[in-house]
C-alpha cells in the first residue's frame, strides 16, 4: 500500500517519482515507505511548521496593495525532488562544459571575436544584444573569469531526457532557497534523512567566497570583498544578507561606497576602506550613473572607471548579459564545438531564431504550437505560450515579432516533467525545473542539487516565483547509495 | 564597521528599549487606575493624560480621539501605526533596523524579533491586550527582555555590539527622566495631601514601571517619598535603570568603540556624555530639588539628545 499516494495519477507525464505503471522509480522508493507511515493529519502539521519556520526566520517576499506590504512566504512543497548519483555527474560534467565555453565566448567577444570571424555567429547577433558592452572590449579580466556565478536552469522532456533552457549569467538568485530549504527539511523530517545518503550542500557560501576572493585584482592574497544590493526593499534582499551572513562580509548599498582616484572605498566608523571585490546583486545598467542609466540611484559614481583601471573586480563582470541573451543561447552547442572541441553533454531545448528568415516564417505559421520568448526578459516576463494563448495574445506576439525580429525566439513547448506536490490535500502532480548554481573560481564547483522550481498552478508551465511559482528541496544521492536502494 | 550600519545598530536598540519602557507605563498605568477605581475616585480616564503628557504626543492624539479614554490612549499608544512612538511602530522601526544589519547581528535576535513583529501585527495580539491590557504588556515586557538575553549571549561584542549599547541607555536614560516628570504631570485630587495615600500610590507606580520597586525598599525601609524615590531612580549608581547608571554606561559603551580612555574624550559625543556622567557623579538630591525636578529631568533630556546628535555626527555620517 503507498498509503499518502494511494490516488495519485501520472496522467501521461513524465513524473520523477512514480513509472508510467505507478510503479515507484528506485531512487524514491524509501521516501515512499517514509512517507507511507504518515497520515494526513501528521503531514500537514509538518507542513504548517515549515511554513512558520521560514515565516518566523523572515525569508519572505513582500506584496504590496495599496500602501500596506504583507509578507509572503515562498511557497515550499515538502515532497523532496531526489536525483540518483549517475544522473547528477552527467549533469555537472555537462554544466561545467557548458559555464567554461561560455566564459571562453565572453573573452572572445570582447577582444579577438575569432567566433565571429570564423563565421560561427553573425556579427550583427552580438553586436544588436542589449547586453553588449563594446565600451569593455580589450578589457582583461583577473583570470578571464567573467561568469563566476552561473545558474542554468534545466527541464526535463517526455522522456526524461535532460535539457537546457537558459542560463542566467549576469545575478541568477534564488541559491539561498537551496540551504533554506535543506534546513527546513531537516527540521520538519529529521528521520527522512536517516540513511538515505543526501549530499549535504551548506558548502555553497564557503566556496562562493573562495571564487570572490580567488579574482582580487593584482592576486591580492587577503583581498576585502562585500556583497552590494540595491536594498531592503529589493525582492532578493533576503538572500544577499543570506549570503553576507554566511559568507561572514559586509553587505553594503551604493550609499556606502565612494570611488576616489580610482578606488573603490566603503564609509565606516574608522574612516574609509578600500574594497576589492564586489559581488554584486545590481544590474549593470544601475550600477554606475555615469557611464550606464543616468537616473539610476542605485548606483555608485565612477565605479565602472575604478573596474576598467583594474582597481577593483566585479563578480559577476560587466557584459555577462550578451551570454544569456536568448539568441545567444541557440548558438551555445556551436560554441562548445568552437572553443572546447567537444560535443555538448546537455542539449538545448529545440530553437527557431526569428532573426533567420526560414525560421521566421515557421515561426509565424506555428504560434499556436510554440513557445515565444522575448530574448531579453527574464521571470517569467516577456514570454508566450501558445497552446494556453489567447487569439489577442498570439496576435500581439505575432506583430512583435515581425516589428523586432531580433528581440524573440520560439521554441515546441516541452511538457516539462512533472513531480507530486501537496494540494488541497492531497498529492497531484505538478511541473518542474532545476536550477543548478556553478561557480567558477580556481576550480568550477556546483553544489549538489540546486532550485527545483514548482509551477504551483495546475497545468501551468511557469516555475518563475514572479508568477506564483514555488520551491522543492533538491537531493542528490551520494555514490554507492544507488545499490542499496 | 560601516557607518550606516552602526547607525542602524543605534537605532534598533532605541527602538526596542522605547517599546519596552511604553509597555511599562502602560502596564503600571492600568493598575493605577485599577487602584483608584476601587477605590472611587472622580473620573477614571482622568488618570490617562499624564500618560499623553510624559510621551509628548498630544497633538496627534487628538486628531485622532475627541475623548481621552483609558481605551483611546492605549490603543493609540500600543497600536497605532500612524503613531511613530507607539509600541507596534517601534517594533516595526527596530525590525527596518534589522534586517539592514542582519549580517550584524545573530540570526537569534533577527528570530525573536521577527516573531515579535509577527504577533503585534496579528489579531491574536488584539485579543490577548483585549482580554488582559495587563497581562499584555507584561508577555510584551518579557518578549523584549528575552531579545536583550539573546543579544548579549548570541552576538559578538564588538563595535556593533557597542553601538546597540549607546543605544539602549541613551534611550532608557531618557525613558527614566520621563517615567519621573509623569509625577509633575499627576495633578492630585482635591484634598489631597502630599505624603498622603494616594500620593504615595503614585510614587509607587513611578518605581513600578522602572522595575525599581523592590530595590527601592531594600535601601529606604519603607518610606515613600520623593525626595528619595527620585534621588533612586536618577542618582543611583548600580541600579541599571537609574538614569546614572544608564550614563555611564552609555559613556563606556562611547569609550570602547574609539578606544579613548574614560575620563578623556576623543570627540563631541564622548565629551558631552563625559560631561553628564561627571554631574551625575558629583551631584546630589537637594541640589536637584533646587533647580527643580521637572527642569532638572527636562534638562537631562537635552542633554541626552545632544550626546544622540553628536554620535550621528561622529559616526554616522
Amino acid at each position: 500500500m503507498q498509503g499518502l499516494f494511494d490516488q495519485y495519477e501520472t496522467e501521461g507525464f513524465f513524473d520523477e517519482m512514480f513509472e508510467v505503471d505507478g510503479k515507484v522509480r528506485p531512487h524514491y522508493e524509501r521516501l515512499l515507505g517514509r512517507f507511507s507511515d504518515m497520515d494526513t493529519a501528521t503531514f500537514e502539521r509538518k507542513r504548517s511548521m515549515a511554513e512558520s519556520a521560514y515565516l518566523n526566520q523572515g525569508i519572505t517576499f513582500t506584496v504590496y496593495r495599496g500602501d500596506e506590504g504583507t509578507e509572503r512566504i515562498m511557497p515550499f512543497d515538502l515532497v523532496p525532488r531526489i536525483i540518483p548519483a549517475d544522473e547528477w555527474r552527467h549533469l555537472e560534467r555537462g554544466l561545467e562544459q557548458r559555464l567554461r565555453a561560455l566564459n571562453l565566448f565572453l573573452h572572445d567577444i570582447y577582444h579577438d571575436q575569432r567566433i565571429v570571424k570564423e563565421g560561427v555567429i553573425p556579427l550583427e547577433i552580438i553586436r544588436t544584444a542589449k547586453h553588449y558592452r563594446p565600451e569593455l572590449v580589450g578589457l582583461d579580466v583577473p583570470h578571464g573569469i567573467y561568469i563566476h556565478v552561473c545558474g542554468t536552469d534545466l527541464i526535463r522532456g517526455a522522456d526524461g531526457q535532460y535539457l537546457v533552457l537558459e542560463d542566467n549569467g549576469r545575478c541568477p538568485s534564488g541559491v539561498s532557497y537551496v540551504l533554506e530549504n535543506r534546513q527546513a527539511m531537516k527540521r520538519v523530517f529529521p528521520k527522512l534523512f536517516s540513511r538515505y545518503g543526501v549530499r549535504p550542500v551548506d558548502r555553497y557560501p564557503q566556496e562562493l567566497l573562495a571564487a570572490l576572493r580567488y579574482v582580487a585584482p593584482g592576486g591580492n592574497p587577503d583581498p576585502t570583498v562585500v556583497v552590494l544590493t540595491p536594498g531592503i526593499y529589493n525582492s532578493a534582499y533576503f538572500e544577499h544578507s543570506f549570503l553576507a551572513r554566511a559568507m561572514g562580509i559586509e553587505i553594503v548599498t551604493s550609499q556606502d561606497l565612494i570611488v576616489e582616484d580610482s578606488r573603490v572605498f566603503m564609509k565606516t566608523t574608522k574612516g574609509l576602506k578600500q574594497v576589492d571585490v564586489i559581488y554584486r546583486r545590481i544590474d549593470d545598467d544601475f550600477l554606475d550613473p555615469t557611464v550606464f542609466r543616468k537616473d539610476s540611484v542605485l548606483g555608485v559614481p565612477g565605479i565602472v572607471n575604478a573596474y576598467r583601471e583594474g582597481n577593483v573586480n566585479l563578480a559577476n563582470a560587466l557584459g555577462t548579459g550578451v551570454a544569456d541573451d536568448k539568441v545567444t543561447y541557440y548558438y551555445v552547442p556551436a560554441m562548445i564545438r568552437f572553443y572546447l572541441g567537444e560535443e555538448p553533454i546537455l542539449p538545448n531545448v529545440e530553437t527557431y531564431l526569428s532573426a533567420v528568415e526560414s525560421d521566421r516564417k515557421y515561426i509565424l505559421e506555428n504560434l499556436e504550437q510554440l513557445v515565444v520568448k522575448a530574448a531579453n526578459e527574464s521571470g517569467g516576463y516577456g514570454m508566450m505560450i501558445g497552446p494556453h494563448a489567447t487569439k489577442a495574445e498570439i496576435e500581439k506576439f505575432r506583430a512583435a515579432i515581425i516589428a523586432d525580429p531580433r528581440g524573440y525566439i520560439a521554441q515546441p513547448v516541452v511538457s516539462l516533467s512533472r513531480s507530486p506536490c501537496r494540494v488541497d490535500g492531497g498529492f497531484e502532480g505538478r511541473h518542474i525545473d532545476l536550477r543548478p548554481y556553478i561557480l567558477m573560481g580556481e576550480k568550477t564547483t556546483i553544489i549538489p542539487g540546486g532550485l527545483t522550481r514548482v509551477a504551483m498552478r495546475k497545468g501551468s508551465l511557469v516555475v518563475n516565483s514572479s508568477q506564483g511559482g514555488g520551491t522543492k528541496d533538491t537531493w542528490v544521492l551520494d555514490e554507492g547509495e544507488e545499490q542499496s536502494c | 564597521m560601516l557607518s550606516r550600519v552602526a547607525d542602524s545598530c543605534f537605532w534598533l536598540s532605541r527602538y526596542i528599549e522605547r517599546a519596552e519602557s511604553s509597555s511599562r507605563i502602560l502596564d503600571v498605568n492600568m493598575q493605577l487606575v485599577l487602584d483608584f477605581e476601587a477605590l472611587n475616585y472622580s473620573d477614571s480616564n482622568l488618570q490617562w493624560i499624564p500618560i499623553l503628557a510624559t510621551l509628548e504626543d498630544q497633538e496627534l492624539f487628538h486628531q485622532l480621539h475627541e475623548k481621552t479614554t483609558g481605551d483611546a490612549v492605549m490603543e493609540f499608544i500600543t497600536f497605532e501605526k500612524s503613531n511613530p512612538g507607539s509600541i507596534l511602530a517601534s517594533v516595526t522601526h527596530a525590525r527596518e533596523n534589522a534586517r539592514t544589519v542582519r549580517e550584524q547581528i545573530s540570526s537569534e535576535m533577527w528570530e525573536r524579533l521577527n516573531r515579535l513583529y509577527l504577533y503585534l501585527q496579528s489579531p491574536d495580539a488584539r485579543a490577548s491586550h483585549r482580554e488582559s491590557p495587563i497581562g499584555f504588556y507584561r508577555a510584551l515586557v518579557e518578549n523584549l527582555h528575552s531579545f536583550q538575553g539573546i543579544t548579549d549571549a548570541t552576538m559578538t561584542h564588538g563595535e556593533g555590539w557597542q553601538f546597540l549599547q549607546v543605544g539602549k541607555f541613551l534611550e532608557r536614560a531618557d525613558s527614566a527622566s520621563r517615567v519621573l516628570d509623569f509625577k509633575y504631570h499627576v495633578l492630585l485630587p482635591q484634598d489631597e495631601k502630599v505624603g498622603g495615600n494616594i500620593d504615595v500610590t503614585q510614587w509607587l507606580a513611578v518605581l513600578r514601571s522602572c522595575s525599581a520597586m523592590e530595590a527601592y525598599f531594600k535601601l529606604s525601609h519603607g518610606r515613600v517619598t520623593s525626595w528619595e524615590v527620585a534621588e533612586f531612580l536618577i542618582l543611583h549608581d548600580s541600579f541599571p535603570r537609574s538614569i546614572r547608571f544608564c550614563v555611564d554606561a552609555l559613556d563606556s559603551a562611547l569609550h570602547r568603540i574609539s578606544g579613548t580612555d574614560r575620563g578623556h574624550f576623543e570627540n563631541e559625543a564622548e565629551r558631552l556624555s563625559g560631561l553628564l556622567r561627571s554631574n551625575l557623579d558629583f551631584a546630589n538630591i537637594s541640589s536637584i530639588f533646587k533647580t527643580g525636578l521637572h527642569q532638572y529631568l527636562e534638562e537631562s533630556r537635552n542633554r541626552l539628545g545632544g550626546i544622540s546628535n553628536a554620535l550621528a555626527e561622529t559616526y554616522c555620517r
